[in-house]
């Protein structure tokens, strides 16, 4: 197999922006333009243009792609309506988490399966091999989109400007086919940055005119292109769990605190899904003895916790960091961590980080940091 | 990016002035901030401190990451940056300069210390 990072449709538009290029999940994305703060704070007042080609773009079709996804997913995909999007996940046997995924329905019998970069393959291995007995197709469609998200208060304005698609009639967490600069896109109000935005996948043919188009409409009210960290600490403002660090194979959705997207009851003629029964035991296990907890932490001084280092109380363990940087937003290092259940409610005195043997003062805070005034 | 010529150089990407009266400022190369990223934090060495060439004196944090700072050169720090503690970006805007993280009175050398065209070399490598 070849080590060589793959190049998204953009890389020459990257490398001409002296970027400073990152390998992700056997990608090379861009990490930062210039400076990652202020790329974040663009985003948060004007706008950020993001390259996000590395996302996993897997299709199914037939006229039992619902209850197939009923079936291999954790949500009740058949119940979203055409033109919508939800968020949901694919957990193993075990009720472990194999990936949170995006799931567009484009049509009637068709839907678009958004996998994270690192999990695409184990994402689309397993839906082909539960694919089995159903009248549906599961296609491999990582190279047939390139993907560019335009997030941040100005990106409505912007892509106005560049398409005559009803944008004003896409609610959140919905997507619709158009043509933005002349180019076909699905469409898709969604991110993850916590702010308003776009998600457009297009033909990787047709990337470098969108990118052209984007920049030309939106850097006179202030976007910048954004790279891979500062979406990061985006998401973390904005509470949002990424895999390999709030969610992993070794959590159950209900570990996670995300068992509002597990239904056991479905659409389809039956209810049975992949890890059902894991997951109803899990289920009831927080309602009996709660697991960790995820909280937010808010450091008093200015040492920035990482992923992996101990939470402390009275010099115990008591939990773990899972993400942690310094919030542009708020001035001071915040960071997700699973933390025992009795040191988990807001404004729990006495709890700390342990950074490098220094144990420093944390507020337990609610999620996410970061919310935007609608 | 261009490296000072009247600087040296060590492979930990600090740099190092001309001493005058035996003391030495130093800070972080151009190249090292650049490849640090937005520096938030910086916990520099106190006057007082002895610090010994190639050991751990200190750290910088930036978004992504914790580094440690590494001594070019043995001595007794005899000044310490206040306005990189208040502002640690100066490390980002201002590297050879304003950004410069602690001035040490020297007592050892190591013998590995790089001219800038060997710096440069030894970045672009």
């Amino acid at each position: 197999m070849s080590t060589a990072p793959r190049l998204t449709a953009l890389d020459a538009v990257h490398r001409s922006l002296g970027a400073t290029m990152t390998d992700f999940a056997g990608w090379d994305m861009p990490l930062r333009y210039a400076s990652e703060r202020d790329e974040h704070n663009a985003v948060r007042t004007k706008a950020g243009l993001f390259d996000l080609s590395h996302m996993g773009e897997i299709t199914v079709t037939g006229p039992a792609a619902a209850d197939f996804l009923n079936f291999a997913l954790v949500g009740n995909i058949g119940s979203v309506g055409v033109g919508r999007a939800r968020y949901t996940m694919i957990v193993a046997e075990d009720g472990g988490i194999l990936d949170d995924l995006i799931v567009y329905r484009l049509g009637e019998t068709e839907y678009m399966v958004v996998a994270n970069a690192s999990n695409a393959q184990v994402v689309l291995d397993a839906l082909t091999a539960r694919a089995e007995g159903f009248d549906a197709e599961v296609r491999d469609d990582r190279d047939a989109y390139a993907l560019l998200a335009v997030q941040g208060p100005e990106s409505p304005g912007i892509l106005k400007s560049l398409t005559d698609a009803d944008l004003d009639g896409l609610k959140y967490y919905a997507g619709l086919p158009g043509t933005v600069a002349g180019v076909s896109a699905l469409i898709a109000r969604t991110g993850y940055t916590g702010e308003d935005g776009f998600e457009l996948f297009v033909s990787p043919a047709d990337a470098e005119k969108l990118w052209g188009a984007l920049m030309e409409a939106g850097t006179p009210v202030g976007m910048v292109p954004a790279g891979l960290s500062c979406r990061d600490t985006l998401r973390l403002e904005a509470g949002m769990p990424l895999y390999g660090h709030e969610l992993t194979a070794e959590l159950t959705p209900f570990d996670a605190g995300l068992g509002r997207v597990v239904k056991f009851e479905k659409t389809s003629q039956s209810d049975s899904f992949v890890g059902r029964g894991a997951l109803a035991a899990a289920a009831e296990r927080a309602e009996t003895a709660p697991p960790r907890k995820l909280v937010g932490l808010v450091a008093e001084g200015r040492r920035v916790p990482r992923a992996g280092f101990p939470v402390v109380a009275d010099g115990k363990v008591i939990g773990e960091v899972t993400s942690g940087a310094p919030s542009p937003t708020l001035g001071k290092p915040i960071a997700m961590a699973y933390v025992d259940a009795e040191h988990a409610a807001p404004g729990t005195e006495g709890v700390g980080v342990d950074i490098r043997g220094t144990h420093e003062p944390y507020e337990v805070v609610a999620l996410p940091f970061y919310k935007r005034q609608k | 990016m261009s490296n000072p010529q009247q600087l040296r150089y060590s492979k930990e990407h600090e740099w190092l002035s001309a001493t005058e009266d035996g003391v030495a400022t130093v800070g972080i190369t151009e190249h090292a901030a650049n490849a640090l990223g937005d520096v938030v934090f910086a916990q520099l060495p106190e006057v007082g401190d002895t610090v010994t060439a190639g050991e751990s004196c200190g750290e910088l944090e930036s978004t992504k990451s914790v580094s440690d700072l590494y001594a070019p050169v043995t001595g007794e720090i005899v000044a310490a940056n206040q306005d990189v503690v208040d502002d640690p970006s100066l490390v980002n805007s201002a590297p050879f300069e304003g950004g410069w993280l602690f001035k040490v009175r020297i007592t050892g050398e190591p013998d590995d210390l790089l001219s800038a065209d060997e710096y440069t070399a030894f970045t672009a490598g």
